[in-house]
């Protein structure tokens, strides 16, 4: 029954790695940038529900809609400011700059809050320890069940959003070819700006429920960006959906490693990702671009 | 139009190629081959640079080993520790400058070379003959994580090194017998008197050093050197020259692999002491960006000048903690995007200056026609 | 009146220059056909006209206003709408949204789906079928319709009927000349000297980044352009940057 217990609570941490994914995959899509400091600016936002919700005393989820328009607007301005810059500049240009971006965001957090561990949990009640009992070892948490169906629905509305509203065709329109989208009245950086302010606010979900779910400090980003790539590469680039495949896929890895022993969670987690991309389907990410 | 040289121009030659007997280049002449030697070509090509300032750096470089019998033992090792810089900037560098292979993971190879030394000591090895068989033993971890790695592009590659580097960090920190989460001693440094011990690993430092900037410098004046900057340039162009971008990079990543295995292997006898957290941390990478992009990206004497900028702030700054450390990501992603050629192409841009003789310049002597 | 004035147009290919100080004018309403060998300059000079390229030098004036440095997106706004070379379709967008694409940022104007639809009724069996899965002269009338959904007043046109069959060629001629009933200005990029002379009010002659001809095509022959195009000299030929496109100005 511990099998059992592993993967079903594998599938719920899948939903958190399926929300960090789906803001890494949005700009991979769009602008064919990794963003390095991705996992830091989910902790930032984490960070910026933390001190809404603990000095205003309210639910981590009234938080975070207080805190989603600041974080909008950090990532529309991230892209006007420097991201823009670095894709003029070639294609080494924006790992480097992301990366120093995430080493500045981290060491900023730590200078202001501290290296103290923190946890929303506590601030969202009986949502964040709450579950159902299914049996002696089955149990189901609420905020696994939570966040899995915000996973879903974040997921499902860009989808939507992608194919269905003018503002998404732009932007498949700038993603495959932005010279000639250009030529047809898109301008393509606004149309960047608003995909990294999307990829921004979909990372300060991820990352408050990343609180909610267990702890968080400064130094907590990195981790987050490996586990999202390794979720976006498992569940095959370019599509959405299966970003939710592979952060179901990568949580039941780590569930089912720690099973044997706790201390094997993220290191089964990464030799999965090895794995497979060492596989024929790892092979074949060799077609896909990237900048 | 003009007729076709019958010589090729030679260009390593240092003089002008009117001095020599055969029969010069002449592109823009009117007159068949044949005809008088007495006119100078228009244009002629010359290594830029002297080969007078690489052996003068070279004599310095040897000079280098007198230190631990003029200076104090605190000098000798705060110059093995700039010396470590200077390898993991040049190996850095000789990826992403030259392969155009941004690595966030090198700390894998640190680490593995650190770790690689403690294991082979716990086994009876003397500690320096580790330090040189662990450098090999990296070497051998780059050939076995190549083509896992090398099917990645730009960001994939970047965030793929540094799950590698993870993982390896998690498999260490398992070990019980390599000292688990806790850290490690290179104990068999011990027999060694302080002193004499900070001089060897000075020497075995310096000498890796010398034996890296000299693979590398070999490499570029050889064809594998232009090929490397083309790729460098624009890989796509020189793919369809028909330069073979995989096993260059390859043979590149192999070389960071060595490069970044010793470089870990010499930290562990300088310092004496390791923890996983440490050896494998990302600030390794952070220094990397900074020491290269401030030095000079994709240039041989770059990352010497950013290793050493940065050897000059780590000993002053390195107290001020998480500031210092904002300070070396905004300085380094400003130059990113601003200045990526580094400070280095500020002074050859400016001074005109080339020391080293890499690349070539277009050199047009005084024209002097005879009428024959 | 002169909607599109070009003056001494620079633009540079990295280090190469492809448009060496090229200067035109166009007439609202008139359709020009701009001919010249692969390589000379024309899909470069028509980029930096639409914005797509950067102008090295010289000037470029649309309806009075300088849009030198104006951005491509906000040329369209202005009237400025380029079909440019290879088409260049979202691939993985189907018909329709290429066209919805282009016709949200347009200007106003009688131009939506459906006029477009019925001025272009090949398209209508295609609207859900991917751009890339699509035949090069339906590609063509596509990339044409996307481009008139913004409503422009001036529509160029770089590479019409190449590598498309005589037949889809004719459709594609077929829509141009709705597009010139409706009074859209043309520059019509055409590799078939007999069918641009006979189609053009004007010519311009491009070679080696100059202009080596610019006539009314009713005041020149084919074998002057002819030669123009190859670059031979005959005393015929009016001197390059003669511009006879000039109408009288007031």
């Amino acid at each position: 029954m511990t099998w059992i217990n592993a993967v079903v609570q594998g599938l719920l941490l899948g939903g958190l790695y399926a929300l960090f994914a789906c803001g890494l995959s949005l700009l991979f899509g769009v602008m064919r940038i990794i963003n390095l400091a991705h996992g830091d600016l989910a902790v930032l936002g984490a960070f910026l529900v933390w001190t809404i919700s603990t000095s205003a005393h309210v639910s981590p989820f009234w938080a975070l809609l207080l805190a989603l328009p600041v974080m909008l607007a950090v990532g529309y301005l991230l892209q006007r400011t420097v991201l823009s810059r670095s894709l003029r500049g070639g294609p080494l240009t924006p790992l480097l700059t992301t990366f120093g971006l995430g080493i500045v965001i981290q060491n900023a957090l730590l200078q202001v809050y501290s290296p103290d561990v923190r946890s929303l949990g506590g601030a969202a009640g009986v949502l964040s320890t709450g579950s159902w009992r299914l049996s002696a070892q089955l149990s189901i948490s609420y905020i696994g069940v939570l966040t899995l169906a915000t996973a879903v629905v974040v997921l499902g509305g860009l989808q939507l959003t992608l194919q269905r509203t003018s503002f998404g065709r732009e932007m498949r329109a700038t993603a495959q070819d932005p010279d000639t989208a250009a030529l047809v009245g898109v301008p393509a950086s606004a149309v960047y700006a608003r995909a990294t302010a999307i990829a921004v606010g979909i990372a300060t979900i991820a990352g408050t429920f990343l609180a909610i779910h267990s702890t968080f400090d400064a130094a907590s980003g990195p981790l987050q960006l490996l586990f999202a790539f390794e979720a976006v590469v498992i569940g095959g680039l370019g599509s959405l959906w299966g970003t939710l495949t592979g952060g179901i896929v990568l949580g039941i890895a780590q569930t089912i490693g720690a099973t044997f022993d706790p201390q094997y969670s993220i290191l089964a987690g990464h030799l999965v990702f090895l794995a497979i991309l060492a596989s024929p389907r790892g092979r074949s990410i060799l077609t896909r671009s990237s900048r | 139009m003009s007729a076709s040289p019958a010589q090729p121009v030679r260009p390593d030659s240092e003089q002008p190629m009117s001095a020599s007997p055969a029969q010069p280049v002449r592109p823009d002449s009117e007159q068949p081959m044949s005809a008088s030697p007495d006119i100078r070509p228009l244009w002629t090509v010359r290594r830029s640079g002297t080969r007078g300032a690489a052996t003068g750096l070279l004599l310095f470089g040897l000079a280098l080993f007198a230190v631990p019998y003029l200076f104090q033992a605190n000098v000798v090792q705060q110059l093995t520790t700039l010396f470590i810089f200077v390898i993991l900037a040049v190996m850095w560098n000789a990826l992403a400058g030259y392969g155009g292979l941004v690595s966030v993971g090198q700390q894998a190879f640190i680490g593995f070379g650190a770790y690689a030394t403690i294991f082979l000591a716990q086994h009876g090895v003397s500690p320096y003959l580790a330090v040189v068989l662990a450098a090999l033993a990296s070497a051998v971890l780059a050939v076995v994580v190549a083509p896992l790695l090398l099917r990645l592009r730009g960001g994939q590659f970047a965030v793929g090194s540094w799950v590698v580097a993870e993982t390896l960090a998690l498999l260490v920190a398992l070990d019980e017998d390599l000292g688990g989460g806790t850290g490690v001693s290179l104990r068999g440094l011990n027999v060694y008197a302080p002193n004499m011990r900070r001089a060897y690993t000075y020497w075995i430092t310096l000498a890796f050093v010398l034996v890296l900037l000299g693979l590398v410098f070999f490499m570029l004046r050889h064809r594998v050197g232009a090929a490397l900057q083309a790729i460098r340039d624009d890989e796509e162009a020189a793919a369809s020259l028909g330069v073979r971008t995989a096993p260059l990079k390859f043979g590149l990543f192999v070389l960071a692999g060595f490069g970044c295995g010793a470089a870990g292997a010499l930290t562990l006898a300088n310092t004496l002491f390791i923890q996983p957290q440490s050896i494998f941390g990302i600030q390794w990478t952070a220094y990397l960006l900074f020491m290269v992009l401030v030095g000079g990206l994709g240039t041989f004497e770059g990352p010497i000048l950013g290793a050493i900028l940065f050897f000059l702030l780590q000993n002053q700054f390195a107290q001020q903690g998480a500031w210092y450390l904002i300070g070396l990501g905004v300085v380094a992603g400003g130059f990113a995007l601003f200045l990526p050629r580094g400070l280095w192409s500020l002074l050859t841009d400016r001074f005109h200056l080339r020391i080293l003789p890499f690349g070539y310049d277009l050199y047009r002597p005084a024209p002097v026609i005879k009428e024959s | 009146m002169t909607l599109l004035q070009v003056d001494d147009l620079v633009a540079y290919h990295g280090l190469l220059q492809a448009v060496r100080g090229v200067s035109f004018s166009v007439e609202e309403g008139t359709i020009l056909a701009l001919v010249g060998a692969n390589g000379a300059g024309k899909s470069t000079m028509l980029r930096t006209i639409a914005g797509a390229h950067h102008a090295a030098g010289g000037r470029v004036s649309f309806a009075g206003a300088d849009v030198t440095h104006v951005p491509a997106h906000r040329r369209v706004r202005h009237g400025i709408a380029l079909v440019p070379e290879g088409r260049k379709l979202f691939a993985d967008l189907t018909v329709e949204e290429n066209l919805l694409v282009a016709g949200r940022r347009a200007r106003p104007g009688p131009w939506r789906l459906d006029t477009v639809l019925e001025s272009f009724p090949m398209l209508q069996p295609l609207l859900n079928r991917r751009a890339a899965s699509l035949s090069g002269g339906q590609q063509q009338a596509t990339a044409i319709a996307r481009a008139v959904m913004a409503n422009p007043r001036l529509l160029i046109v770089d590479e019409v009927s190449l590598g498309l069959s005589p037949l889809a060629v004719d459709t594609v001629y077929e829509c141009l000349a709705v597009l010139r009933a409706a009074g859209t200005t043309l520059i019509l990029v055409e590799q078939d000297l007999q069918r641009a002379l006979s189609v053009a009010d004007h010519v311009l002659c491009v070679l080696e980044g100059r202009v080596a001809l610019s006539s009314a095509t009713a005041a020149v022959t084919r074998e002057q352009v002819t030669a123009a195009y190859f670059g031979l000299h005959t005393p015929q030929i009016a001197a390059p940057q003669a511009d006879l496109t000039r109408s009288e100005q007031p």
